[in-house]
């Protein structure tokens, strides 16, 4: 890197350890729900992009309300939609686990199928309300542009916004988890179901909770990433497979696994990206997982639970 | 061979011989024996075409603009009297965003409707798919996507550009405009920004003798795009010419917005960018930042007012026109001009008389058919506004297609 000031190598730097940052804080939302339901229910819901995308269509609605009707809402109406897209997504996630989930418990494989079927559902109906064509969430003025703290250096705000939820919503799980009634239950349920049950605790209920919550999440993932990507009715799509890689690769079931394979896989991608290309940056990690899942299938951080 | 009147009842056809008799016919005009040699659908006041496109998976969002303009091109000729005195019946079938899904219902398009022409398909994916069957089947296909060329056929009319016709005139242009000399190349991972930017390299460094300082290919779908920001803010190139497509380009030109790369600080140029995209991208995101097309929206002719009304009447007030739907609204104007130069359906006829056919109704203004079965075309860059409508600020003459553009490949 020759030519280069000192000045702007640091800048760059800096900019770029943002980047791959603002890649991990994305990459965690979207695996925080999907890995409390793993972890906790066995079940691999492979409709969580679709949660995500109606959070996102949510915030659309609610962003074009203020925008259309009430425009004095226009500053403030972006906390009120990541409620109402955590409100809705966790409604419907509710839903689904009573109406379907809950009748494929003892059959993986299964809920596999029904929750891509669903996946799919949701993705025909959302094409059929809102069009096929993709729609863009006005944004706010505090969460257009960038903070420069010196001349040369722009750091995202969207990022930094993203950023912020997802520390939130992180640690609300974790205080949920590890600080909470409900928490004490999920962990006795994963760790022995039929023991959990035994001392009274009503897992079915357990699991319903557990499953709308992870569904709630993928909501906000989804009016968070409004402001950092595309509103269609695939958007889903574009996360999932960083999602599953996220979750298995972190080892199921284990929440600080979650969060240390999705720090391990967006710094990875985001450095090779800017030292390769976009595509080799992919194919490198990918194979990088692929080996040491070769090793340790059972991913980085495998929680003892007895079966 | 068939003759479709053999296929209609008996007694409609001694109804059809009594009044043709009594003086009562269409005088004038050829039976469907004499311009249907080849057993297509076509009866003495009908003919059926096919609409193959994707309504559903994630194509959908590109090709409906596609489908509803070919829907309201063939309701305005079936208006004005229909195609040799027949009226346009269509067949829709959805090509599902699965490559051989489109074969099979070219397929059954071609075989079990018999239609005469369809117009269709988008991605050059799923034209690949089905153009074997077209060729077998000796059908007519009508396709309107901008593409990377290098195709040809007998049995496809082309009516969006081919990648020189897009790409040259538009380097050109900013080259002189900005007195660029540095170029980054960026687009998503697959054939059309591939070979694009094969074209676009040759160009650059042959002709314009300027560099590139970087070429990218990030997987489609793609929704990170900080470091490759990182990247261009480092190399600083004069230019970045983007064909980064689908999902990924909203993440895209939103980052850029976000990372504070406006268009007073960096001069960006795509060529995968519609008033369709803009749409979902937001124009406060793409303003000041240029597009190399055919077609815009806010075009000043006649034609083009007259298009957008009825367009909007049409299909809503929201809706917005880009390049592609421009071209797919030629389709079957253009096959209604072949047909009628040919007094045949036929599809060899067609095929023959489809070159030097010229359209001066057209809404980008007036294309001819080369005999290469592309069209004659200019290129405009159009600079988009905070409205989402771009703004014309170049257009070049009339430029002959070349899909198999020698030093380039």
């Amino acid at each position: 890197m020759g030519g280069y000031t000192s000045q702007e190598l640091t800048a760059i730097f800096v900019m770029q350890g943002f980047s791959g940052l603002s890649l991990f804080c994305v990459f965690l939302l979207m695996a925080l729900g999907l890995a409390i339901i793993f972890g906790q229910m066995g079940v691999i819901n492979m409709a969580h992009g679709e949660f995500l995308t109606l959070g996102a269509y949510i915030t659309w609605m609610v962003s074009k309300l203020a925008t259309e009707t009430w425009p004095w809402m226009q500053d403030f109406y972006f906390p009120l939609a990541v409620v109402l897209a955590f409100a809705g997504t966790f409604v419907l996630g509710y839903l689904v686990e009573m109406l379907l989930i809950r009748r494929l418990y003892s059959r993986p494989l299964d809920t596999l199928l029904a929750t891509w079927g669903l996946g799919l559902i949701l993705q025909q109906i959302y094409r059929s309300t809102f069009g096929p064509r993709e729609v863009s969430v006005v944004m706010p003025d505090w969460l257009m542009g960038s903070w420069a703290p010196t001349d040369i250096i722009d750091i995202p705000l969207n990022g930094l916004f993203v950023m912020g939820i997802t520390s939130l919503m992180t640690l609300l799980v974790v205080i949920l988890l590890y600080r909470s009634r409900w928490g004490i239950k999920v962990r006795a349920t994963t760790q022995n179901r039929a023991m959990a049950n035994a001392a009274g605790i009503n897992t079915q209920r357990v699991d319903r909770f557990t499953f709308a919550l992870g569904c709630g999440i993928a909501g906000v993932a989804g009016a968070a990433f409004t402001t950092i990507a595309s509103t269609g009715p695939t958007t889903g799509g574009l996360y999932i497979v960083d999602t599953f890689l996220v979750v298995v690769f972190g080892g199921a079931a284990s929440l600080l696994g979650t969060v240390v394979s999705a720090f391990g896989i967006a710094q990875s991608q985001s450095i090779l990206e800017f030292f390769l290309s976009g595509s080799m940056a992919k194919v490198i990690t990918l194979l990088t997982v692929v080996g040491i899942l070769m090793f340790r299938p059972q991913g980085l951080f495998a929680s003892k639970v007895r079966r | 061979m068939q003759d479709s009147t053999h296929s209609k009842p008996a007694w409609k056809r001694r109804l059809l011989g009594l009044a043709l008799s009594t003086g009562l016919g269409f005088s004038g005009m050829a039976g469907a024996a004499e311009v249907n040699t080849t057993g297509l659908a076509v009866t003495d006041d009908t003919v059926q075409v096919g609409i193959l496109h994707s309504i559903t998976g994630t194509m959908a969002i590109s090709e409906t603009g596609s489908v509803e303009a070919e829907k309201l091109a063939i309701e305005q000729i079936n208006a004005a009297g229909g195609v040799l005195g027949r009226q346009i019946e269509i067949i829709q079938e959805d090509g599902a965003s699965d490559w051989p899904t489109f074969a099979e219902k070219a397929r059954k398009l071609l075989v079990q409707d018999n239609v005469a022409a369809v117009f269709g398909c988008w991605t050059s994916a799923s034209r690949k798919a089905v153009l074997p069957v077209f060729e077998k089947e000796n059908g007519m296909l009508y396709y309107p996507t901008f593409y990377e060329g290098l195709e040809q056929s007998k049995n496809v009319i082309y009516t969006g550009q081919e990648a020189t016709q897009q790409i040259l005139a538009g380097l050109d242009w900013i080259a002189k405009e900005k007195d660029a000399k540095t170029f980054y190349l960026v687009g998503s991972d697959y054939i059309w920004p591939r070979t694009s930017n094969k074209i676009a390299r040759k160009h650059i460094e042959t002709v314009l003798g300027g560099t590139v300082v970087g070429e990218e290919y990030y997987p489609l779908g793609n929704t990170n795009f900080g470091s490759l920001i990182n990247k261009i803010r480092l190399k600083k190139p004069d230019v970045v010419y983007s064909s980064i497509v689908g999902g990924s380009n909203v993440a895209w030109w939103k980052q850029l917005k976000a990372a504070g790369i406006t268009a007073d600080r960096q001069t960006i140029m795509t060529i995968s960018v519609t008033e369709d995209e803009v749409l979902g991208i937001g124009g406060e995101n793409m303003e000041g930042f240029y597009s190399s097309m055919k077609y815009f929206q806010s075009l000043d002719n006649e034609n083009n007012v007259e298009f957008v009304k009825a367009f909007k009447e049409r299909w809503g007030d929201d809706s917005v026109i880009g390049d592609v739907t421009q071209a797919a609204y030629l389709g079957p104007w253009l096959w209604k001009a072949a047909v009628e130069k040919a007094g045949s359906f036929d599809v060899d006829a067609v095929a023959a008389a489809s070159a030097e056919i010229e359209l001066t109704t057209a809404p980008e203004g007036y294309v001819k058919v080369h005999e290469n079965h592309h069209l004659w075309s200019k290129l405009r860059v159009g600079q988009w506004q905070a409205d989402g409508q771009a703004k014309v600020v170049y257009e070049s003459d009339l430029i002959e297609p070349n899909p198999f553009p020698e030093g380039y490949q």
